[in-house]
């Protein structure tokens, strides 16, 4: 491949206000360093992770701060630098991709290239099809392609450019999870030898655990954990985030004792008589908290269980099942609605029904504390 | 402003800005040897001023409709805003800028007033269709008037439905889901 390979990290400090009239209703203000690989920016929609990435390509001016890749400055409010995006050396493939629909596939990708003095243009634009398996199309339009091609097209349109840095706004969303791992193959493949940073953004929780070696997750314009996907998704520090990284239950009780002995707390759970053994973490007895809990890590009886290591069992009804596709959602209502997920086989074989007596088991770890 | 001036005031303007003292027609002469008023190159040149308005709006509209999004990704590409208008946002409003070709074909076609005031009405150089009828009209002239109507009348649909057929072509061959083979 041509290009040298060079490991220049991205280093990002922005602020940016968004006013709706004299008060400022959101602000993005996030310091962060990018290495040569993927980032993933993982948050709730409205987080601010479009609104950061529009700063970094140039296409949004922020307010405050400096962008950098290594030591070329793109943007610095104290040296009155800020590069057009046409000289940023960025590639940025938006969520809706916007290839241009009266360009065929071949004219998309030399798009970026007008400028390229390079003799062997042709040959790249050749190389970067037939990496990213698009070859096939060129002379199509990208109304006679399918999603995925679309996709790819998009990315090769990007990387043609030999870029700095990649900025990617959820670019693969309604593509099935077999797609989506064969496109971020070819994307790593391709990595290999250029060695930029990619900053990678997400909302959803599956593409985290499937790309991220290194996860920044964003609440409300600021950057709230950092980390590998297990420690970013696994402890989420806001309530917000929680739903996003998937945690279906999220409960509110009362603090009523902590056994630091045992590293645990009781937690009492509003409305009701029921009362859960979570992780000891920062509260007072007396204090209102919320408790995550993931669907899938709740166990269903339908005997009262006995002799388990797991600390908490409560008695509740069914009070409804939903059949999604390969998954039972079942709502149990325990005095609060928990939700569990359940395979259609476990359904039949505890012949679950409407009103049925069942037993929820939960280990004390897959309660997540939650401050609110 | 041509677009809420009635036309008449508009071809009386016209009219003594391209006399042989109007800045315009003094400018044509010393040029051309020849005055503006009353010839088919004044009479085209107050057309021009009065349809522009007409043919500007839908450019616009059309230009504003490309999607933002397109822009942005051309930009990051690299290319200047020339580039992008020349490559992206021109292509795109094919069909935008044949409405204005149409718009304003109609609308010239149809215009009375300023043609009137400019060109006066001489056989064989300014005599309009319209024009035409209405003085085959004021001779009572019917048979001749409705002649000519139907001239103009065929000969607008014939250009509306080119015009429009070569619209619609341009759009599939755009964004078809088809190949365009």
């Amino acid at each position: 491949m041509a290009g040298e390979v060079n490991a220049a990290g991205l280093s990002v400090r922005v602020r940016k206000e968004h006013h709706s009239g004299a008060v400022a209703s959101f602000v993005l203000d996030v310091n962060l360093e990018a290495p040569p690989g993927i980032t993933i920016l993982f948050g709730p929609s409205g987080a601010g992770k479009s609104t950061l990435l529009d700063c970094i390509a140039g296409l949004v001016r922020p307010d405050a701060g400096r962008v950098a890749i290594g030591e070329r400055v793109l943007f610095d409010i104290d040296g009155g630098v800020n590069l057009p995006p046409q000289q940023r050396h960025i590639a940025y493939v938006f969520q809706s991709l916007a290839l241009f629909p009266h360009m065929t596939v071949e004219a998309n990708v030399v798009y970026g290239l007008a400028d390229t003095k390079d003799p062997r243009k042709g040959q790249r634009v050749g190389e970067i099809l037939e990496m990213f398996r698009v070859e096939k199309l060129r002379e199509r339009k990208p109304a006679e392609i399918s999603g995925g091609e679309r996709q790819r097209v998009a990315l090769a349109r990007s990387l043609v450019t030999l870029p700095r840095v990649l900025l990617l706004d959820e670019p693969l969303t309604g593509l099935d999870a077999e797609l989506k791992t064969s496109i971020v193959d070819d994307l790593r493949a391709w990595n290999a030898a250029h060695k930029i940073p990619i900053l990678y953004v997400t909302h959803t929780r599956e593409e985290v655990d499937a790309l991220g070696e290194r996860v920044i997750a964003l609440d409300h314009g600021r950057m709230v954990s950092e980390g590998t996907p297990r420690e970013v998704l696994d402890a989420p520090r806001r309530r917000r985030l929680a739903q996003a990284a998937g945690f279906e239950n999220l409960l509110r009780g009362t603090v009523m004792d902590l056994r630091e002995a045992d590293g645990v707390m009781r937690v009492r759970l509003a409305n009701s008589a029921s009362e859960i053994e979570v992780p000891l973490g920062y509260a007072a007895p007396g204090q209102a908290v919320r408790v995550a809990i993931r669907a899938g890590d709740i166990l269903l009886a339908t005997e009262q269980p006995s002799g388990l290591s797991a600390r908490n069992t409560l008695e509740g009804k069914i009070a409804s099942l939903e059949r999604r596709g390969t998954l039972v959602l079942a709502r149990v209502d325990c005095g609060v609605i928990f939700t569990v997920h359940l395979t259609p086989g476990a359904e039949r074989t505890l012949q679950l029904a409407l009103g049925k007596n069942v037993w929820l088991v939960i280990k004390t770890h897959s309660c997540h504390f939650v401050d609110d | 402003m041509p677009l809420v001036l009635p036309p008449t005031v508009l071809g009386f303007y016209m009219l003594i800005a391209m006399g042989p003292r109007g800045p315009l027609g003094g400018l044509w002469r010393t040029l051309f040897g020849h005055g503006l008023a009353f010839t088919f190159s004044g009479l085209v040149m107050a057309s021009v001023l009065y349809s522009l308005p007409f043919a500007v709006q839908p450019l616009i509209a059309s230009f504003e409709g490309v999607d933002r999004k397109l822009l942005e990704a051309s930009a990051i590409l690299g290319a200047s805003r020339l580039r992008t208008f020349g490559r992206v946002i021109l292509p795109l409003s094919v069909p935008g800028i044949i409405t204005a070709m149409v718009l304003s074909f109609a609308h010239t076609m149809g215009e009375f007033g300023v043609v009137l005031m400019v060109g006066g009405n001489l056989a064989g150089i300014t005599r309009t269709v319209s024009i035409d009828i209405y003085d085959r009209v004021q001779s009572l002239d019917y048979a001749g008037a409705n002649r000519m109507a139907l001239v103009l009348m065929l000969f607008s649909f014939a250009v509306l439905s080119l015009v429009y057929g070569i619209n619609r072509r341009f759009e599939r061959r755009l964004w078809s889901p088809w190949p365009a083979r």
